[in-house]
């Protein structure tokens, strides 16, 4: 491998890392301040006791998200020095308005909700994570702005003399219709992930607590019932209808994109599609066989028709859509000799597993929103099996999205906007740093080695903390039951590390 | 004065802000162990202690850095490229060091074994550590100057910079930002924890005083200007005020003294280096300055009013936060650890 393969592999797997624990913050944050205002608005205290539970498995989250995001912020400069001369101008400014409006606040806010607790407040104190919820969304929103510039430059015009993409219109960059779909696309995404997570572990509770009560004595059965009936399944509904809603926006936002993609990306979809030549509504592939990596050894296995056009433009017959070897021919003659066409494998295969992955997160909002019906508890053993199985789904579907958008853009790295300013364009092996291989590799093994063990800590602390459950020290809300404490006793902190 | 100007001023300011800010967070994780390993106290208590004077404000301190290099890449993509690409290993080590150190810290208290604190600890310690002598390496390199080719690519090895001037730069940083650590850990705790810091730091002082004295004074007379020897004499004359107020029992003077020798150092780094970003050793004609590594007017103006407008409320809420925050903290203040044990229950 050169240094390009080297640089690639080393972006893509330190993103698709950082992308396995950001959704579940951008979601998680506001499903703990939704689970805070109830708290505070009804005064129940197992609202108080989930806050707690679910903010410990979130801080566990933010730290690791926070470690590996700080490495993307400096990998463009390292590893793709001469793309970020070429976009520096445009690409920066999201950046530095993410740092400026996102990262400040959920940081400060979050450093104020930790160790708030009993100090500020209460409204105050719900305040503070109600922001870190802001701004975790809005660090998304800045980001993928910036991505959605590489995927469909708007807003720059070439200079000649510098050779380089120049900001004409901050307006238009944030407003790009690829970002507006790809944002509120990514957001559900994340709200179906902390929503499945928070109800596949409060539906392994609710089953693990009914079933112990069986063989419990009688006041500790009591207690077992009574947390799965009064905390678990208020919280497995909430999350469960957050999945429902989350699902909704996915497919509306999805179809919105894909169009927008057939029309600023073809060669993305018609990889996706495996679609290797023009044709006039082709069917939509559900599989298909082969080597794959090119369109010679494909071969379609089962078709739909009309799906297809569909999607592509919202009509079901008359769509003519473009494949890949003609727009290979195509953007031969526009760009020059080179291969233009993605990894067919990896772009159908991933098209597929994002959107099949979502069966998870609806098969556990179908079976636990129909258990929990009228008030019934569950105690299946099938449904904890189901609520735990359920969690890893969305997370890899979400990869599998992000790695279906950034792979079917290759070979560029600021793919060519069909409507826009043709300069702007830049393939990844201008874009790539000039080092020797051997420093990308260095910095893609210690990555690589950093990132493993860290993942397993957080993986078993995540694991150790919900089987665990609400802890009795959580038990009750701070202030509400101390004794009065002799006047030079100083107050314990409510929280230290 | 161009928008090349401010935002050069801006780059500063960030920086300066990082260095203030983290720089004592630093110096707490580098210090953790020592004023932790009394005997005749609970260490463990005590390095929570330590731990926790930082503990709500850390990570939104560390968020300077980034909206640095946000910043950087924003209105002198020229500089961040080059930066970036050139000090790539040195770049590599901090930012492992970084990664560790937040986890380090974040979940030091979520298990409540013996093994995995003490393991946490040296994370806190590498993790603090290595960023605190590597920035100092790095900026006395970027006022040096490094071999910069006609194609704005860096061909200096890492070896070269390891050169005497950058070795001193590091050092500064690290005695620096631990002195800087100290008075504020005398600042912020209380009782037996807080005469040990009062001590250190005055036992700190006294090697930081010469050794950031030379390095401040060789920046000054191989790379400054005439009116940057104020920023050296008030680097100096803080530092040598810092053992006086800290012996007086006077912390929030002390500190306020080791900020202005932070500010004092940095503001001098970036004087001394205007109006170049990154000067080549090579050819002089090959150094990147503030107009031919930044971006475009416009973006430079959309980002001065984004700056204008932002930067005062991340000021106010931060201040704000450190209020909220403000009492010290000493052993009794530290509530019993809540980390689950290891196994499962």
């Amino acid at each position: 491998m050169d240094t390009l393969d080297v640089s690639r592999w080393q972006f893509g797997i330190t993103t698709v890392y950082h992308f396995i624990l950001v959704p579940l913050t951008i979601g998680l944050a506001p499903l703990i301040a939704a689970m805070q205002t109830m708290w505070v608005v009804t005064g129940k205290t197992h609202w108080y006791r989930l806050t707690k539970f679910f903010g410990k498995l979130f801080l566990i989250n933010f730290a690791l998200g926070v470690a590996t995001g700080i490495v993307q912020e400096f990998q463009f400069g390292m590893n793709w020095s001469e793309y970020s001369r070429f976009v520096g101008d445009v690409f920066g400014a999201p950046l530095a308005l993410e740092g400026l409006v996102a990262f400040f606040l959920e940081s400060t806010f979050l450093g104020l909700w930790i160790f708030g607790w009993g100090r500020l407040p209460k409204l105050v104190h719900l305040a503070t994570i109600w922001l870190v919820a802001i701004g975790v969304n809005a660090s998304a929103y800045f980001i993928i702005a910036a991505n959605s510039f590489m995927q469909h430059p708007v807003g720059a015009t070439y200079n000649p003399d510098t050779g380089r993409a120049e900001l004409t219109s901050i307006w238009a960059l944030l407003t790009n219709n690829t970002a507006m779909a790809a944002f509120p696309h990514a957001v559900a995404g994340a709200f179906l992930t902390a929503g499945t997570f928070v109800a596949g572990i409060a539906g392994w509770w609710m089953v693990r607590s009914m079933r112990r009560a069986k063989t419990a004595t009688a006041p500790e059965a009591a207690k077992l019932e009574g947390d799965a009936r009064t905390m678990f399944r208020p919280a497995a509904r909430l999350s469960l209808l957050v999945v429902i809603a989350a699902g909704a926006a996915l497919v509306f936002t999805g179809d919105v994109q894909g169009k927008l993609m057939f029309e600023q990306q073809p060669m993305k979809m018609a990889s996706a599609e495996s679609l290797c030549h023009t044709a006039t509504d082709p069917d939509f592939s559900i599989l298909t066989v082969g080597t794959h990596n090119n369109c010679d050894g494909v071969t379609h296995v089962l078709d739909v028709p009309f799906v297809l056009s569909y999607l592509a433009e919202g009509e079901f017959t008359g769509v003519t859509l473009q494949g890949v070897e003609d727009l290979q021919a195509q953007y031969e003659e526009q760009f020059g000799p080179g291969n233009y066409r993605p990894n067919l494998f990896v772009t159908y295969w991933s098209f597929r597993a994002m959107i099949g992955l979502a069966a998870g997160s609806a098969l556990l909002a179908v079976a636990g929103l129909w258990l929990t019906r009228g008030g019934r508890v569950p105690d299946q053993k099938w449904f904890s099996w189901l609520s735990v199985a359920a969690i890893p789904t969305p997370f890899l579907a979400n990869s599998a999205g992000w790695i279906f958008t950034e792979m079917g853009r290759q070979p560029w790295v600021v793919a060519p906007n069909p409507t826009g300013v043709d300069m702007i364009r830049l393939t990844v092996d201008q874009g790539v740093s000039h080092h020797s291989v051997w420093t990308v590799w260095f910095s893609l093994i210690t990555f690589t080695l950093l990132y493993g063990a860290l993942g397993v800590v957080w993986f078993k602390l995540i694991r150790r903390y919900a089987v665990e459950g609400p802890l009795e020290h959580d038990a009750h809300p701070p202030g509400d039951d101390e004794e009065p404490e002799e006047p030079d006793t100083p107050k314990q902190l409510s929280f230290a590390y | 004065m161009g928008l090349e100007e401010v935002w050069f001023i801006l780059i500063a300011v960030l920086f300066t802000g990082y260095f203030v800010l983290e720089g004592f967070d630093f110096g707490v994780g580098m210090l953790m162990p020592v004023l932790g390993r009394r005997k005749d106290a609970d260490g463990d208590t005590r390095r929570r202690v330590v731990l926790n004077t930082i503990g709500p404000v850390w990570d939104g301190n560390e968020v300077w850095l980034i909206t640095a290099g946000g910043a950087l890449f924003a209105a002198f993509p020229e500089w961040y490229a080059t930066l970036f690409s050139g000090f790539y290993l040195p770049l590599l080590l901090i930012l492992v060091a970084l990664i560790v150190r937040i986890c380090a810290i974040e979940y030091r208290g979520k298990i409540d074994d013996d093994t995995w604190r003490r393991r946490c600890d040296w994370g806190i310690v590498f993790g603090s550590w290595v960023p605190a002598v590597l920035w100092g390496v790095a900026f006395a390199n970027i006022v040096r100057g490094v071999d910069i080719n006609a194609e704005k690519q860096v061909t200096s090895s890492l070896l070269d910079l390891l050169n005497p001037y950058a070795l001193l730069g590091g050092l500064t940083t690290a005695l620096v930002f631990a002195l800087h650590g100290a008075v504020f850990l005398a600042l912020k705790t209380a009782d037996d924890v807080r005469v040990d810091a009062v001590e250190l730091a005055t036992r700190l002082a006294l090697p930081t005083v010469p050794v950031a004295g030379g390095f401040v004074l060789w920046t000054q007379l191989a790379y400054g200007k005439g009116w940057t020897w104020i920023l050296v004499v008030a680097a100096a004359a803080a530092l040598v005020g810092v053992i006086a107020l800290t012996r007086a029992g006077r912390e929030g003077w002390a500190f306020a003294l080791t900020s202005i020798a932070v500010v004092a150092s940095v503001v001098l780094l970036f004087a001394s280096l205007f109006p170049e970003v990154m000067p080549s050793t090579l050819d002089a004609a090959y150094s990147l300055t503030i107009d031919n590594a930044s971006s475009s007017p416009y973006t430079l103006k959309v980002m001065t009013w984004a700056a204008a407008f932002l930067t005062p409320v991340v000021l106010i809420y931060q201040g704000w936060t450190y209020w909220v925050f403000r009492q010290r903290i000493s052993t009794k203040h530290i509530p019993p650890s809540i980390g689950l044990p290891l196994g499962r229950r």
